[in-house]
């Protein structure tokens, strides 16, 4: 970027920044974000970004164009940006309407919004992962690893010092002598991968309404420990009386009839971890959303496997309760008999779209 | 920043610029020096951000542009071949990475901007040492910014950016006011002031017979019409800024920021006015040039495709280089064959008129002509003519309120013209004057939109009214038509008030 506008740019940047700010608490109980969500960015619409100006409005304005058509043909939807008015072209493109903004970025004003703590990835002296850095050079290799800049390099000097080199006809040509391969060292690193396993409800007592927060919630969940991991993967339980472990779609998707067997969940939630993610070099993550109504038989066994088998290993267990039409609730109450001997299991309750933002900093305020 | 990013022109761009110089001056056209440089695109991007200029005072908004620009170049949505300015020299921008055949086509568009900035009439008052005097309101509003913080500059900065456009285009070329303001007026002069009926009394007895209070209970009648003297400004001002700089309560380095964003808006005004004739002009010229001089074999495909690609038509989007262009060489050949005057127009016989040629050869002559006296508004008055439109296919469209769509309306001449005319005046934008600076004796501000058929964009209107409360600091208020309705809007530094009239 040239000097001169670089000011400008990141002045610009930071304006975006603060209206996102400004507008946060509005993004994460409406959800809009969702829909918007790329690879790497989302676009978010920002209101209120344009310089205002007395301009024309729609209604009353036309123009002159050319090409074929009759009287009365459409030739242009009326909201389409830019277009029908000061018809000359004389008005340049300035509708600023959406801009993009990097899904980190957006962790970043999340913390900053909600004075989040960087997290301290467990064991980060005891997990380590080797990984080859490609450092070094040496004579010998495969082909696919042969660094060309460095062998024609040499081939050209060897060429020019031997006086085997024509300037009107530059034809290098290497030999073996001459060739160098790319070649690794190992590195061992701290490891900060990340498991998350996400565990919901899908009883009947659950709506689309409750089902939609989930889904709103643990998009922040997600945009928050990619920001905080190198690499985050995601697993998907869903249960009623059974639990059944499923892709993303299906999660949000799935709606079952029928009684509720927590307990379930949480085996399965155990299973996976034992298969896919040793806890020595995983940082696990789960969290369960319900309604909170459970069949009460079912309660003790859920209280046995977390403290016995989920707590010890998860840095953070999160359990939100959506409240729901139906739930009676019970099952908070259950847990917050043990929320007092485990520092990582973290409560919260959300009753409806506004306290999403206040229970996305119960669960991440911790730091774990 | 140094001013100055000056990096001498590669050899080959220098022989295309001495020969494109060449055929330019030969053909008649006559421009201050020229400096070309080349840059790279993200160099070209904070230019064109920065509307031509190396140095601008800092602002959100070049930024804002920068990134669009870049955005846009990365998305292969658009590019920018060329930017030139309106200064002595004249400054022109190339892009590195365009290819020979469109740098030359490039170069011979540039000289033809150059002709038409030095000799067109809209730009006779216009600073041609631009270049500095930008450097200098950037060093100003840097040494404010130093001096009371970005944010209070800025948001400054942001109130008057909303209104810039809110000046008087034709005051660099007509004296509105006399220039000194004559003496004041005699006391005898003065509309006398309505006296209550006194009783002729000895002077000793004056306050018995006409008692003062009594006097002045019935001294209450001329309040309005001592209202209606003192109105300030005398008629509707349309330079709104002016207004604000000679009367609203602007500390030093805020009239100084004020002054500055007026001085270069009335610098980019004359662009505005000219922009079908300044690209017509310019790429008739490069149409020209090419195509009798410089194209040479191999280029022939990429000149025709760059050319044909900046003359592309689409309904909803008149194409000032199109439309500018055509017209130019419509009347070059109407003013070569004569087809003009009472006697062409009268004649009925349509073989005659279409086979009309007096062998007058006064064309080019007359483009001359019309590009030093003319701006948009005057050059579609005079020159379009129901011929050109049907040739060109072209149409009105106006907003269906109930479609919710732009729909062809007419192929009319009359309401062709009448559109496009609507759409140039004032470059499409609400004509707004101020009515009166001491409204309800109360000094609010109230501002009139004179109504053409278009209404007011409702909510960014109050939004543009909540900056110009900054800069007033007292209620102001805009009468407009809202629905229909004669309404004013209004803006009381907390709320917005919406009274029908």
């Amino acid at each position: 970027m040239p000097p001169g506008i670089e000011r400008d740019v990141n002045r610009f940047k930071q304006i975006v920044r603060g209206k996102v700010r400004q507008n946060l608490r509005k993004y994460i109980t409406q959800g809009e974000m969702i829909g918007r969500k790329g690879r790497e960015a989302v676009s978010i619409p920002i209101p209120n970004i344009d310089m205002p100006h007395f301009r024309h409005g729609q209604k009353g304005s036309g123009g002159v164009g050319q090409g074929e058509g009759e009287p009365g043909q459409p030739i242009g939807r009326g909201q389409d940006p830019g277009q029908g008015e000061g018809s000359a072209g004389s008005e340049p493109g300035q509708h600023i309407r959406e801009v993009e903004i990097s899904l980190a970025e957006l962790a970043d004003i999340l913390a900053d919004e909600l004075e989040l703590p960087n997290i301290q990835p467990k064991g980060q002296d005891s997990i380590k992962s080797v990984k080859h850095k490609y450092s070094s050079v040496r004579q010998t290799g495969p082909d696919s690893l042969r660094h060309f800049r460095r062998t024609f390099k040499r081939a050209l000097k060897r060429q020019i010092s031997s006086d085997a080199y024509d300037p009107i006809r530059p034809v290098i040509i290497p030999t073996r002598d001459d060739e160098r391969f790319r070649s690794w060292k190992d590195v061992s690193e701290p490891q900060t991968n990340a498991a998350v396993i996400y565990l919901m409800d899908v009883s009947g007592s659950m709506t689309d309404e409750q089902k939609e927060i989930v889904r709103t919630e643990s998009f922040w969940i997600d945009t928050w420990l990619r920001r905080q991991y190198d690499g985050v993967q995601r697993r998907y339980i869903i249960h009623d009386a059974v639990a059944r472990e499923v892709d993303e779609d299906t999660f949000y998707r799935t709606r079952e009839s029928g009684g509720t067997r927590i307990s379930s969940a949480y085996k399965g939630a155990r299973i996976i971890i034992d298969r896919d993610f040793p806890p020595d070099d995983w940082n696990i993550y789960c969290f369960h959303f319900s309604d909170g109504d459970n069949w009460g038989e079912d309660n003790q066994g859920c209280l046995g496997i977390l403290t016995e088998t989920l707590l010890p290993v998860c840095n953070l267990f999160g359990y939100g309760q959506v409240q729901s039409p139906y739930g009676s609730g019970d099952f908070l109450r259950e847990l917050k008999k043990i929320d007092g001997d485990w520092e990582n299991l973290i409560l919260s309750e959300i009753a409806g779209r506004d306290d999403i933002y206040d229970s996305i900093k119960q669960f991440l305020g911790t730091g774990r | 920043m140094t001013l100055s990013m000056h990096r001498t022109l590669p050899a080959d761009l220098k022989a295309i610029q001495d020969e494109m110089e060449g055929h330019a001056a030969a053909y008649g056209l006559d421009f201050f020096d020229t400096v070309f440089e080349v840059l790279d695109y993200d160099e070209l991007s904070m230019f064109a951000a920065y509307g031509g200029f190396p140095t601008r005072y800092p602002h959100w908004r070049f930024g804002a542009q920068y990134d669009e620009l870049m955005k846009g170049y990365s998305y292969g949505l658009q590019k920018i071949y060329e930017m030139v300015i309106n200064t002595d020299p004249c400054y022109a921008y190339l892009l590195k990475a365009n290819a020979i055949t469109d740098q030359k086509l490039v170069i011979a568009h540039v000289y033809g901007h150059c002709d038409f900035f030095k000799n067109n009439a809209w730009f006779a008052h216009t600073n041609r040492k631009m270049l500095d005097q930008m450097a200098n309101h950037a060093a100003r509003i840097n040494r404010y910014i130093d001096r009371f913080g970005t944010e209070v500059v800025e948001e400054f900065v942001d109130a008057c950016l909303s209104i810039e456009d809110l000046i008087d285009p034709y005051l660099p070329h007509i004296r509105r006011r006399p220039a000194k303001v004559s003496q004041k007026k005699t006391e005898a002069e003065e509309p006398s002031r309505k006296q209550p009926m006194r009783f002729e009394t000895r002077s000793y007895l004056e306050p018995y017979v006409n008692p003062p209070e009594v006097m002045s209970s019935l001294d209450d009648t001329p309040d309005q019409e001592r209202a209606e003297h003192q109105r300030i400004p005398a008629e509707p001002q349309r330079d709104v800024l002016l207004f604000l700089l000679e009367h609203a309560p602007l500390k030093d380095w805020q009239h100084d920021v004020l002054s500055i964003i007026r001085d270069e808006a009335y610098y980019f005004a004359p662009q505005g006015q000219t922009k079908i004739m300044n690209e017509g002009w310019a790429s008739y010229w490069h149409s020209t040039i090419m195509t009798r001089h410089g194209v040479t074999g191999p280029d022939l495909i990429d000149y025709a495709d760059h050319h044909s690609g900046t003359m592309a038509t689409s309904p909803q989007r008149l194409n000032p280089y199109k439309l500018g262009i055509e017209l130019f060489r419509d009347i070059e050949e109407r003013w070569n064959k004569g087809q003009f005057g009472p006697e062409y127009d009268t004649c009925d016989d349509i073989e005659k008129k279409e086979n009309w040629d007096l062998e007058l050869g006064l064309g080019r002559d007359k483009i001359f002509e019309v590009r030093r006296v003319h701006n948009d508004v005057t050059f579609i008055d005079t020159f379009l003519t129901a011929d050109f439109c049907r040739r060109h296919r072209m149409f009105s469209f106006a907003y269906n309120d109930g479609s919710k769509n732009y729909e062809i309306q007419s192929r009319e001449f009359d309401q062709i013209k009448q559109q496009l005319l609507n759409n140039l005046t004032n470059h499409g934008r609400p004509m707004i004057y101020v009515d009166d600076g001491n409204y309800r004796n109360r000094g609010e501000l109230y501002l009139t939109h004179q109504y053409q058929g278009n209404e007011l964009k409702l909510g960014e209107a109050q939004e543009t009214l909540r900056n110009l409360e900054r800069l007033w600091g007292r209620p102001v208020h805009i009468e407009s038509v809202v629905d229909d309705l004669p309404t004013v809007l209004s803006f009381d530094g907390t709320d917005h008030e919406m009274v029908t009239l």
